[in-house]
């Protein structure tokens, strides 16, 4: 294999991995916080790029309007599922809310079905977003810039959110010990509700820019982004959220670079990513960076 | 009551069911027929993943592909030569595979023991892990097999799927396979195997210090609970008579897991009684997205409607019956027997409850 | 008293047989098609096609034709209850199901053990219809495409090194990747990468990086429109600058639309050409569609409007509605005049139709060539 093509497939795999690193992020949150796989959290992933698609083509609204407005209405609408769904379930059995999650998935996906038509819609990007960058005989999509800045700029905003301030230090409370929290005075709905807001609010950024990096809406685009997520989180240390970005990059390196490297194989892509997964539960049940860091989110 | 009595009892219940199974065969349209059989083999799943998961408290979501496991086999095993030659239309099926023919029942047999010998191969070194890292180590494994089915086409012929399986499959033996399952779980669960896998589930460190051998406990009820999934498979694929590796997305082990809640975990009438539910509800909402006229007022059809509704229903449910339609309460004669004399109290029994 | 009851009596009776008698005037054809889930769009588009034929020759044999739908889900195991659930609860006299191999396998099944007659429009694969006494197809099937494609390849673009990308989740994208693979190896060209994917993956970057090393000037991707949008522009992203082919399910302006520049000059077999009508059938449809529809009318839309239309022919033919003399009478169909083309149908219960291929020209298909049988 030539020196261009490893490097070609290097930028490839840094594209994809820094997408599922962002979705990771707000699943790793809500999982840390409520022990919930959430399966739904990939229907709010989709959901955020047809608001987009709305607000820019149907309400001709200018773009960045329209990327706050999608943003907060999938936070707002992450806050409602777990107003609905999930808080009624706080004192039932862990199974319940993850019926209650698949429920809310299988919902959230019906009705896009219902509302967009199953019919894709294609994404129209500005024009930064078709620019590609070339180095030498590597072309680079400009999607990747923005995710890697913008997946940096979240970390660091998390990580300040989480350890600086009076709600992050509720939000460590209530993954340590949820009826302490509450006796200590804590506002577990409140809190949980801030929690929800942040990871859809993450899960709209991974949704928007994923929309323009592969400019294609269908209301089934979030399944398989959400598994890969929540493996990634899964892989890097559940409820870590250092963790979450590594487990992306780390998945989406491995997804390339199994296929460049074995492209016989290339059929056999996902059942790698899961042997990878099973191998590291195996080998490090807490994930990559579970133990380090002792407190989760 | 008398347990002699319940003996008696419960094989009268047996012979209605035949009497039943003999008249819905001989008089309901296969569209009914296909429906009860549906609700039936999901008997047999839910049952089967209730003890793993009700019972025993391991989290696995490998439902699926235990399955796929048996359908493939059945299909192999009882697809006619005629077939064999005719449909492996990308590459020619392999040697042993075009010679070997069984009768349905050693196929089902051996689809069972397939799908058991990967559980337990599987299982040995997974079963350590806890919680949902077993759910998502167990999905992992089911997308797995499910992706292999695809890349092999010289045995599963790939994403063409096998068509042409003869259809063996009816209610005598989607029900009669239910109640067998129902039958060995049941006698499981009350024999002290049954007893260390509760305790396995209520506390696994409290269970290891009374002598129980966590492995080889988890690891037989995890092998157990894929013999009858592989069963199902094999049922599955012989009552659709074509199957390909989409059939056993990690969907259908959702699809198994919300029969499983929705009937209460640890009871088996429960998922008895939400197997039959979750399908018909599927069928029964159907005309809702076909459209239909209030009088004059004219419903378009809209397309995803139905899923919509049973997505709503059953978030419904669950936030209303926490802990399933049955609560982890089993259906007993004496438990019935009570029931009536509550409903219908006659003075002797009302008199005695006085005093 | 009494005799407000005889009234009564008498409105319930005359309701009772007038329901009865319009019963007696409709006859009923059970449509399944993928209204939901991945293939969606087709469905719509077969729905257009029948309801069109429908509004044109709405009675046969006297009686009136209700097209009765069930979705699917483009789902194998939906489509065999659908088409159960059609004859048995809806008692129709024949079934159509247009769109996706994958369903109309198991419908047909279904069809073929109650013994109805069944009609599929635009399922190309050969399981279709393989083997099965009551199912006949409308189009041609992926043999042939595929032969059609890798012919056209070597022989006409001259391009002797091609490379495939392939949903290895999608019956008819492995069957027709894997047809064309034989012919154009045959005839002296090379695979020079064989890669592939599955339904529903968004990313194909590294499968793309492969191809364009490998030296590939042409690139057959059979498969669902919106994937291969997306492989369309993710290889023009990635520098890639030979042929785009596929096969009929890219002739579809979904696909104009969802890949936009990155569709130009990719060449797509099909069953019919706007802009090259076969015959004044089809002129006749392309005017009605138009009007109806507001759209260009597309492969798939012809296809239902042109099975429908030979279903009411063959009940005339036959003579009844009897399930056996109309399978008859759909068997020894012999140049039905469809809007997509003469049909005949051949000993398999294929239809023997010439290939046409289409190619994106600014960002419409227009017509490129017809491959005879």
């Amino acid at each position: 294999m030539s020196l261009h093509l490893v490097l070609q497939n290097l930028a490839n795999g840094l594209s994809l991995g820094s997408l599922y690193a962002l979705i990771a992020i707000g699943y790793t949150m809500v999982y840390g916080i409520l022990r919930l796989i959430n399966f739904a959290h990939g229907e709010i992933f989709m959901l955020a790029p047809y608001f987009l698609f709305y607000g820019v083509l149907i309400f001709h609204l200018p773009w960045w309007t329209s990327i706050i407005a999608a943003i907060a209405l999938t936070a707002v609408t992450g806050m409602l599922s777990e107003r609905i769904a999930y808080r009624p379930l706080r004192d039932a059995p862990r199974i319940s809310v993850l019926i209650s999650a698949i429920g809310v998935s299988f919902f959230l996906q019906n009705l896009a079905i219902v509302i967009f038509t199953g019919i894709p819609k294609s994404v129209h990007r500005p024009a930064f977003f078709k620019r590609l960058f070339q180095f030498g005989e590597i072309r680079i999509q400009s999607t990747l810039f923005a995710s890697v800045i913008v997946s940096t700029i979240f970390l660091t905003l998390l990580i300040y959110i989480v350890y600086k301030t009076k709600t992050g230090l509720a939000m460590r409370s209530i993954s340590t010990d949820i009826e302490t929290s509450r006796l200590m005075a804590v506002d577990v709905d409140k809190t949980i509700s801030i929690t929800f807001a942040i990871g859809s609010a993450l899960a709209a950024v991974g949704g928007i820019l994923w929309g323009l990096r592969f400019p294609q809406l269908f209301p089934l685009m979030g399944m398989m982004p959400g598994l890969k997520a929540f493996i990634a989180a899964v892989v890097g240390g559940i409820g870590n959220i250092p963790g979450a970005m590594l487990g992306g990059l780390l998945l989406g390196m491995s997804e390339i670079l199994f296929v460049a490297f074995l492209p016989a194989l290339s059929g056999y892509r996902d059942a790698f990513i899961f042997a990878i997964l099973i191998l590291i539960l195996l080998l490090k049940p807490d994930g990559i960076l579970g133990k380090n860091v002792q407190e989760k989110v | 009551m008398k347990k002699q009595n319940e003996k008696i009892f419960t094989i009268l219940a047996l012979i209605v069911l035949g009497i039943l199974v003999y008249l819905a065969e001989s008089n309901l349209d296969p569209y009914k027929l296909r429906i009860l059989n549906l609700g039936a083999i999901y008997v047999t799943l839910g049952v089967s993943l209730n003890l793993i998961y009700g019972f025993t408290g391991q989290f696995s979501l490998g439902h699926a592909g235990f399955m796929a496991i048996g359908a493939y086999v059945t299909s192999l095993l009882v697809l006619p030569a005629y077939y064999k030659e005719m449909i492996f239309i990308l590459e020619p099926l392999v040697w042993p595979f075009t010679v070997m023919h069984t009768p349905f029942i050693i196929a089902l047999l051996l689809s069972g023991l397939f799908a058991a010998i990967a559980a337990l191969l599987i299982g040995l070194p997974v079963l350590r892990l806890k919680g949902d890292y077993l759910g998502i180590a167990t999905l992992g494994f089911a997308e797995i097999i499910r992706i292999i089915a695809n890349n092999i086409p010289q045995i599963t012929n790939g994403a063409l799927g096998i068509k042409g399986i003869p259809e063996f499959t009816n209610l005598w033996w989607t029900a009669g396979v239910a109640i067998v399952t129902i039958y060995i779980i049941k006698g499981l669960i009350h024999s002290s195997y049954g007893r260390a896998l509760m305790a396995i589930r209520e506390n696994e460190i409290a269970a290891e210090v009374i002598g129980v051998n966590l492995t080889y406990h988890k690891v037989m009820s995890f092998t157990i609970s894929a013999f009858f999934a592989g069963v199902a498979g094999g049922l599955f694929a012989c009552l659709l008579t074509t199957i390909d590796p989409k059939a056993f997305m990690f969907v259908m082990t959702f699809n198994i897991l919300i029969v499983v809640v929705l009937g209460g975990l640890g009871s088996i009438t429960g998922t008895v009684l939400a197997a039959f539910l979750f399908n018909f509800s599927l069928e029964y909402l159907r005309p809702i997205e076909a459209g239909f006229n209030i009088g004059p007022i004219i419903i378009p059809a809209i397309p995803g409607l139905r899923m919509v509704s049973f997505s709503a229903l059953l978030l419904i449910v669950i936030l209303y019956k926490q802990n399933g339609l049955m609560g982890g309460i089993e259906f007993s004669w004496k438990g019935l027997a009570r029931f009536i004399r509550k409903i219908f109290p006659n003075k002797k029994s009302s008199e005695g409850s006085s005093i | 008293m009494r005799k407000s009851l005889f009234v009564l009596t008498l409105a319930i009776l005359i309701i009772a047989i007038s329901s009865v008698s319009l019963a007696a005037d409709v006859v009923k054809f059970g449509i399944s098609e993928p209204m939901t889930g991945a293939m969606a769009v087709g469905g719509v588009l077969c729905m257009q096609g029948y309801e069109l034929a429908q509004e044109q020759n709405p009675t046969v044999l006297g009686k009136t034709v209700e097209l009765v739908l069930v979705d699917n889900k483009s789902d194998k195991v939906e489509s065999a209850s659908a088409v159960s659930r059609l004859i048995e609860k809806e008692g129709v006299v024949a079934v159509f199901v247009g769109y996706g191999s994958s369903c109309a396998i198991p419908g047909g099944e279904v069809a073929n053990k109650a013994g109805i007659p069944m009609l599929s429009a635009s399922a190309t694969n050969p399981l279709v219809t393989q083997g099965k006494e009551y199912v006949f197809r409308a189009c041609f099937i992926d043999p042939f495409q595929g032969e059609v494609m890798a012919r056209y390849t070597f022989e006409n673009l001259g391009i002797k090194k091609a490379a495939l990308l392939v949903d290895i989740a999608q019956d008819y994208s492995v069957g027709l990747a894997n047809f064309y693979k034989n012919t154009f190896e045959k005839l002296g060209g090379e695979i020079v990468s064989d890669m592939k994917y599955n339904t529903g993956d968004q990313d194909f970057s590294a499968q793309l990086s492969q191809i364009i090393a490998s030296g590939a000037e042409a690139l057959f991707f059979p498969g669902y429109f919106g994937d291969v949008a997306l492989i369309a522009i993710q290889g023009r992203e990635l520098g890639y600058t030979g042929k785009y082919l596929g096969g009929d399910t890219l002739h579809n302006p979904v696909l104009i639309e969802l890949a936009g520049e990155a569709a130009e000059g990719l060449i797509a077999s099909t069953f019919f050409a706007e802009d090259a009508p076969v015959i004044p059938e089809s002129e006749k449809f392309v005017k009605l569609f138009k009007e109806k529809y507001n759209e260009t009318p597309n492969a798939v839309s012809i296809l239902t409007y042109d099975s429908y239309n030979l279903m009411l022919d063959a009940i005339e033919r036959a003579g009844s509605f009897d399930p056996v003399a109309i399978k008859d009478a759909l068997a020894a169909t012999k140049d039905f005049p469809g809007a997509g083309g003469s049909i005949t149908i051949n000993e398999n219960h294929d239809a023997v139709k010439p290939a046409i291929l289409v190619k994106v020209v600014n960002g419409n298909f227009a017509y490129e060539t017809t491959v005879n049988p």
